[in-house]
C-alpha cells in the first residue's frame, strides 16, 4: 500500500471520514471503498463521461479527481437521486418513460450531468439539452430518448416547483 | 384471449435498477479474497519474443503470480481459441492462442497476465514485466499484403491469404456484353470498433473444495464462452458456470470469446484466488475486435431504362491478425450488394487478407452496412450518368412488393437459401421519399444555393438478414408461488432483452409483467443458448418464449379445469389467477394450480397431469426473416470549412410486428447513430507499421448528442410468415443505409464542384480537398 491520507466527505448527504491512498480517483473510491458502484467508468480519461458526479453541486468527471481532492467537499452520485427505495426523482422517471436509457451504463453520469443542468436552467430548448449533454457519450441511444426525457422532466419539474403545496 | 402488453410501449423491466445505480455490471462485481489483474500486451505491431523476464515485475509490491503461455501451456487442453465458423473457403488456419507463444502479431496482443492483490499494483508491476522483442515486418494494408513478396503478418505463413471464394449467379458474361452502359467504383469503408460504453471484463472463482469454476463475462455469447472453457481447460460443463450479469453495451466485439477470459478463469484456478479484471478504454482499442475495411472494385450492368441487368467486381477484406470468427462478415458484405433489388446476374471474388492488426469480427451491422454501400454508390453513379432522380433509379429496380416470397439465388453461411419473405420495399420507399419531401427538394436546394448555401438529400435501401437460427431456448415456469419465472439462452447487452420476454409470455399468462422474472446469460439457468447477435434475439427467443408460454397456458387452464370442474374452454388467465370467462368469484390462482400438479408423495397427480407446470422450447427456424428500410437524409455543407450539418434523417422500417414500438425506435434510432460515425467521425487509424494512432475518445470520435438530427422514424408493418409472432429483427437496421444516404446527401450537396464520394468514412479535410479539386478544374 502506498501513502495513504485521511479525508473528510459527504456522499449522499452521508458523512464519511476514510484513510485513502493518495493515488486513489475518486471513482475508485466511490466504487471500491464505498461500494457506491453506480458511478461507472468507460474510458478514464474524462472524455465519455460516464463517471458524472456532483461535487458541491457541479458535475465533475470522478475518474480524473484523485479522492484526496474531494476532501471536505459534498459529492452526490446516482445513488443519491431517488427521494426513497419504492420512488424515482421525477429525471429518473422521465428516463424510464421515454426509453432514455438502453443499457443503462452511461445513465447515471448523463442523470448527474442533467441534474446540474436542469437547476441552472428549468426551461430549457431542446438544442440546449443536447448542448449540456455533449459531455456524455451513449452508443445505445442516438440521444434522441434522452433528450425527450430531459425535455418532459424539465417540464415536471417546472410544475412541481410551481404547483402550490 | 389476449392480455394486450405486446405491442404496447410498457415500461422497462430492466429501468428501475439501472436509473438508481442498482445495475450489476461486470466491474461491480466483488468476490472475497478477489485479486485484480493487468495484461502485458504488445507494443509492436509484428515481433518475436525471445525472452520474458518476469524477476523484476515479481518484486513489485502486491503481486501474487505472473503467468506467460509457458506457465499456461501445461493446464491447457487446447493452446488456440479454435472459433473459426466453418468455411471450406480457408487458406490457413490462424486461431489465437491463449496468450502470445513465440510471435506477437498486433499491438495490443496478451503476452502476460500480472495478478496483484488491486489494479493499481497489477499495472505497476505489468509495466516492469522485461519481453525482449525482435521486431518484424508488418502487414499493414491489407491490399498490398497479399501482393507477393509481400511482408507476412505471422512468420510461418506461406502468405497472406486466408481465405478466398467466388459468390454470384447467372450470366454474367453476357450481362455485361449486352448491356447499354457499364460504370466501374472503387469503393473503400474503414476499419472502427463497437465502443460500448462499458468496456469488456472478466471475473473468474474457482471453488476448490467441488472444483466448480464460475466466470462471469461481459459476453453475448454465455453458453459459447462456457464451450470454450470446456473445450480449452478439459473440465466438463457441470464443473463450469458462465454468467454475463449486466452488460454495458455490446454491438458485436462482446460476441467473441476473448483470450482474457479464458486466461483470467485459468488465473483464479492457479492462484486459489478470485481474479478480476477488467478492460480499460486504451485496451479496447488495441485487443477488442474491430470491422469494416473493405476494398471494392465493382461494376454495374444497366440497360437504356437504367434497370440493373448484372453487378461484378472483387473484393479485399481486411481479416485482421487472426480468426477470431470467421469469414461471416465478408460473406455478410458480398451478399448484401445484391438484396434489395433485382439484380438478374452477379459475380465477386472475395479474398480474405491477414494484416497485422487486430481481428476482425462483426461490429453491428456485419458486413452489411459495406454492400449496401457499394450498392448505393453504384445506383447513384447510375442515376448521375442517366440523368434520372436518384430514387427513381432505385424504384424501377427494388423488389417489389407483389413478387414476395422472393428467392435471391444466393446461400446463407450455413446453406440456407435467401429468401425475402414479406416486406413491400418500393411502398416503403414511397413513404421515407414522402416524409422528407423528395420532389420538392430540387427547389430548396436552388433556392439555399441562390443563398450561397449547400444542401444536398440522399437516399439508401437495406434489406437485412435478422433472427439467424437455428434456435434460442426459453423455458417458462409457474411457481407455486404464482410467480412464472423465464430463463433464455438469449443474452442481453441493452436490447432490453428481458422486457421483450416478460411481454411475449405475460400475453398468454395473465398479462401481468410485474408477475414475471425473467433470467438471461446464465448458464446455470438453461442448458443450452446461443446469444446475442445478429439482430436475433426477438425472432428466436421471443418464439420460443411465445411456444413456450401457450404450452404452460394451455396446462394451466387444463389443470385449473380440472380442478373447478369446468371446461378449459370457458377459463382465462387474468394476473395471477384463472377464471370462468365472466364469472370472476369462481376463480384459482396459478400458485394453487401449480402447487396441483408439484405432486404430493403417495397421491396420484390430478387428472393424471404430466408433473410440473412448466415448457422449454428450442423453436428451429432456419430460414432468415429479411427487414427492410429506407433511409433519406438531409445536409448542409459548409464549402469553406467542409463541417456537415445532418438537417433531417428520415428511416421508413419493415420490421413486422413491433412487440413493443419505443424500443424499436430506440433500437433504430441508436444504429442511425452508429452509422453517423462511421459516416462522418470514426476512424481507427494506424501508421505504416501497424501502431494504432487513434486509442483514446479524443482522437477517435464517437457521436454525441450535437451531431445527432433527430430521427424521423415510419414503421411499416409486414408480418412474416416465419415465426409465430409475425417479427423481423431491428438491431443492427439503423446502421445499414445511414452512411449510404449521407455520402449520396453531402455528394448532392456539392454537384457544383462535381465532388464524388467513394469511402467512409469522410472529414471536413477530405471534402475541402474535393471541393478545391472541384474548383480547379
Amino acid at each position: 500500500m502506498g501513502e495513504t491520507r485521511k479525508i473528510a466527505l459527504s456522499v449522499n448527504r452521508v458523512r464519511y471520514e476514510e484513510e485513502v491512498e493518495v493515488r486513489l480517483t475518486l471513482a475508485d473510491f466511490l466504487r471500491r471503498q464505498l461500494g457506491l458502484t453506480g458511478t461507472h467508468l468507460g474510458c478514464e480519461h474524462g472524455v465519455c463521461g460516464a463517471c458524472t458526479i456532483l461535487l458541491d453541486g457541479q458535475s465533475a468527471r470522478a475518474c480524473l479527481m484523485l479522492a484526496v481532492q474531494a476532501n471536505q467537499r459534498e459529492v452526490t452520485t446516482v445513488e443519491g437521486l431517488a427521494p426513497g427505495p419504492d420512488r424515482l426523482h421525477p429525471l429518473q422517471q422521465a428516463f424510464r418513460d421515454h426509453h432514455g436509457l438502453q443499457c443503462g451504463f452511461c445513465t447515471p453520469g448523463i442523470l448527474m450531468t442533467l441534474m446540474e443542468f436542469l437547476e441552472r436552467n428549468p426551461d430549457p430548448t431542446e438544442q440546449e439539452v443536447r448542448i449540456a449533454i455533449s459531455g456524455n457519450l451513449c452508443r445505445c441511444t442516438g440521444y434522441q430518448g434522452i433528450v425527450d426525457a430531459a425535455l418532459a422532466a424539465a417540464g415536471r419539474l417546472r410544475a412541481a416547483r410551481e404547483s402550490p403545496r | 384471449m389476449t392480455a394486450g402488453v405486446v405491442g404496447r410501449s410498457v415500461e422497462r423491466l430492466e429501468d428501475p435498477d439501472l436509473l438508481r445505480g442498482k445495475g450489476r455490471f461486470i466491474d461491480d462485481i466483488r468476490l472475497p479474497g478477489m485479486l485484480e489483474a493487468a495484461f502485458v500486451r504488445s507494443p509492436h505491431a509484428h515481433a518475436a519474443i525471445r525472452a520474458i523476464d518476469k524477476a523484476a515485475a515479481l518484486e513489485s509490491p502486491g503481486v501474487r503470480a505472473i503467468y506467460t503461455f509457458a506457465d499456461l501451456r501445461p493446464h491447457l487442453r487446447s493452446e488456440r481459441l479454435a472459433v473459426a465458423m466453418p468455411s471450406p473457403d480457408y487458406l490457413q488456419s490462424v486461431d489465437r492462442p491463449a496468450l502470445a507463444i513465440d510471435e506477437v502479431v498486433h499491438v495490443g496482443e496478451p503476452v502476460a497476465i500480472v495478478i496483484a492483490a488491486n489494479r493499481y499494483l497489477a499495472e505497476d508491476a505489468a509495466a516492469l514485466l522485461e519481453v525482449d522483442y525482435e521486431p518484424l515486418p508488418a502487414a499493414v494494408d491489407c491490399r498490398t499484403a497479399l501482393a507477393a513478396g509481400a511482408a507476412r503478418a505471422h512468420r510461418n505463413a506461406p502468405h497472406n491469404l486466408v481465405a478466398e471464394f467466388d459468390m454470384g449467379y447467372g450470366d454474367v458474361e453476357s450481362a455485361f456484353a449486352r448491356a447499354a452502359h457499364v460504370y466501374r467504383e472503387s469503393l473503400w469503408q474503414h476499419r472502427g470498433g463497437g465502443h460500448s460504453i462499458e468496456c469488456r471484463g472478466a471475473v473468474a472463482l474457482h471453488q476448490r473444495q467441488d472444483d466448480r469454476l464460475t466466470l462471469w463475462s461481459s459476453t453475448q455469447t454465455p453458453h459459447a464462452a462456457l464451450r470454450m472453457l470446456v473445450q480449452m481447460l478439459g473440465r466438463d460443463e457441470s464443473r463450469v458456470r458462465v454468467i454475463a450479469p449486466d452488460v454495458g453495451g455490446g454491438f458485436g466485439p462482446k460476441l467473441v470469446f476473448y483470450p482474457e477470459d479464458v486466461v483470467t478463469a485459468l488465473a483464479a484456478m492457479l492462484t486459489g484466488s478470485p481474479v478480476k479484471w477488467i478492460e480499460d478504454r486504451r485496451e479496447h482499442f488495441v485487443a477488442t475486435t474491430q470491422e469494416r475495411d473493405e476494398y471494392w472494385e465493382m461494376e454495374i450492368a444497366v440497360d437504356a431504362g437504367a434497370r440493373i441487368l448484372g453487378v461484378r467486381g472483387a473484393m479485399i477484406h481486411e481479416h485482421g491478425a487472426y480468426t477470431a470468427r470467421g469469414l461471416n462478415i465478408p460473406q455478410a458484405s458480398a451478399t448484401a450488394v445484391v438484396l434489395p433489388y433485382r439484380v438478374p446476374a452477379y459475380g465477386i471474388n472475395v479474398k480474405a487478407a491477414l494484416t497485422n492488426k487486430v481481428p476482425v469480427t462483426p461490429v453491428r451491422g456485419a458486413g452489411q452496412p459495406q454492400g449496401a454501400f457499394v450498392i448505393e454508390r453504384l445506383l447513384d453513379r447510375v442515376a448521375r450518368e442517366l440523368r434520372l432522380d436518384r430514387a427513381e433509379v432505385r424504384r424501377r429496380n427494388l423488389v417489389p412488393g407483389d413478387q414476395m416470397p422472393h428467392t435471391v439465388p444466393l446461400k446463407t453461411r450455413g446453406g440456407i437459401a435467401i429468401v425475402l419473405d414479406s416486406g413491400d420495399y418500393p411502398r416503403c420507399q414511397q413513404a421515407a421519399l414522402e416524409r422528407a419531401g423528395w420532389d420538392e427538394f430540387p427547389a430548396r436546394q436552388e433556392a439555399a444555393r441562390a443563398e450561397g448555401r449547400h444542401i444536398g438529400i440522399g437516399v439508401a435501401n437495406y434489406v437485412e438478414g435478422t433472427g439467424r437460427g437455428p434456435f434460442e431456448t426459453v423455458s417458462v415456469r409457474i411457481g407455486t408461488s404464482g410467480k412464472i419465472h423465464v430463463a433464455s439462452g438469449a443474452a442481453a447487452m441493452g436490447q432490453s432483452t428481458r422486457t421483450m420476454l416478460a411481454q411475449i409470455v405475460a400475453e398468454q399468462l395473465g398479462g401481468n409483467m410485474d408477475n414475471v422474472t425473467v433470467t438471461t446469460g446464465d448458464t446455470a439457468a438453461i442448458s443450452m443458448g446461443i446469444g446475442g447477435f445478429n439482430s436475433r434475439q426477438a425472432v428466436m427467443a421471443g418464439s420460443s418464449a411465445h411456444v413456450a408460454a401457450v404450452k404452460v397456458r394451455d396446462k394451466a387452464l387444463a389443470i385449473a379445469a380440472h380442478l373447478l370442474e369446468v371446461s378449459a374452454r370457458d377459463l382465462e388467465i387474468d394476473g395471477e389467477r384463472i377464471h370462468i370467462t365472466g364469472v370472476r368469484e369462481k376463480s384459482i390462482g396459478l400458485g394453487e394450480v401449480a402447487r396441483a400438479v408439484a405432486g404430493t408423495a403417495g397421491f396420484r397427480l390430478p387428472g393424471n397431469m404430466a408433473p410440473g407446470l412448466e415448457a422449454t422450447e428450442h423453436v428451429v427456424i432456419d430460414q432468415m426473416t429479411y427487414a427492410n428500410g429506407t433511409a433519406v437524409a438531409e445536409v448542409e455543407v459548409d464549402a469553406e470549412t467542409g463541417a456537415v450539418r445532418i438537417c433531417r434523417f428520415v428511416l421508413a422500417h419493415d420490421c413486422g410486428k413491433l412487440i413493443h414500438p419505443l424500443i424499436v425506435a430506440g433500437q433504430l434510432a441508436g444504429g442511425v447513430a452508429h452509422g453517423i460515425g462511421n459516416a462522418l467521425f470514426e476512424w481507427m487509424g494506424f501508421d505504416d507499421h501497424g501502431q494504432p494512432v487513434t486509442t483514446n475518445l479524443g482522437e477517435y470520435l464517437l457521436v454525441t448528442a450535437t451531431e445527432m438530427p433527430r430521427i424521423e422514424i415510419i414503421h411499416q408493418v409486414s408480418p412474416t410468415q416465419l415465426n409465430p409472432l409475425g417479427i423481423k429483427g431491428v438491431g443492427e437496421a439503423g446502421v445499414i443505409p445511414t452512411a449510404p444516404a449521407l455520402i449520396s446527401a453531402i455528394e448532392d450537396a456539392l454537384q457544383p464542384f462535381g465532388v464524388h464520394l467513394a469511402r467512409t468514412p469522410v472529414f471536413p479535410a477530405d471534402i475541402m480537398a474535393l471541393i478545391e479539386a472541384g474548383r480547379g478544374k
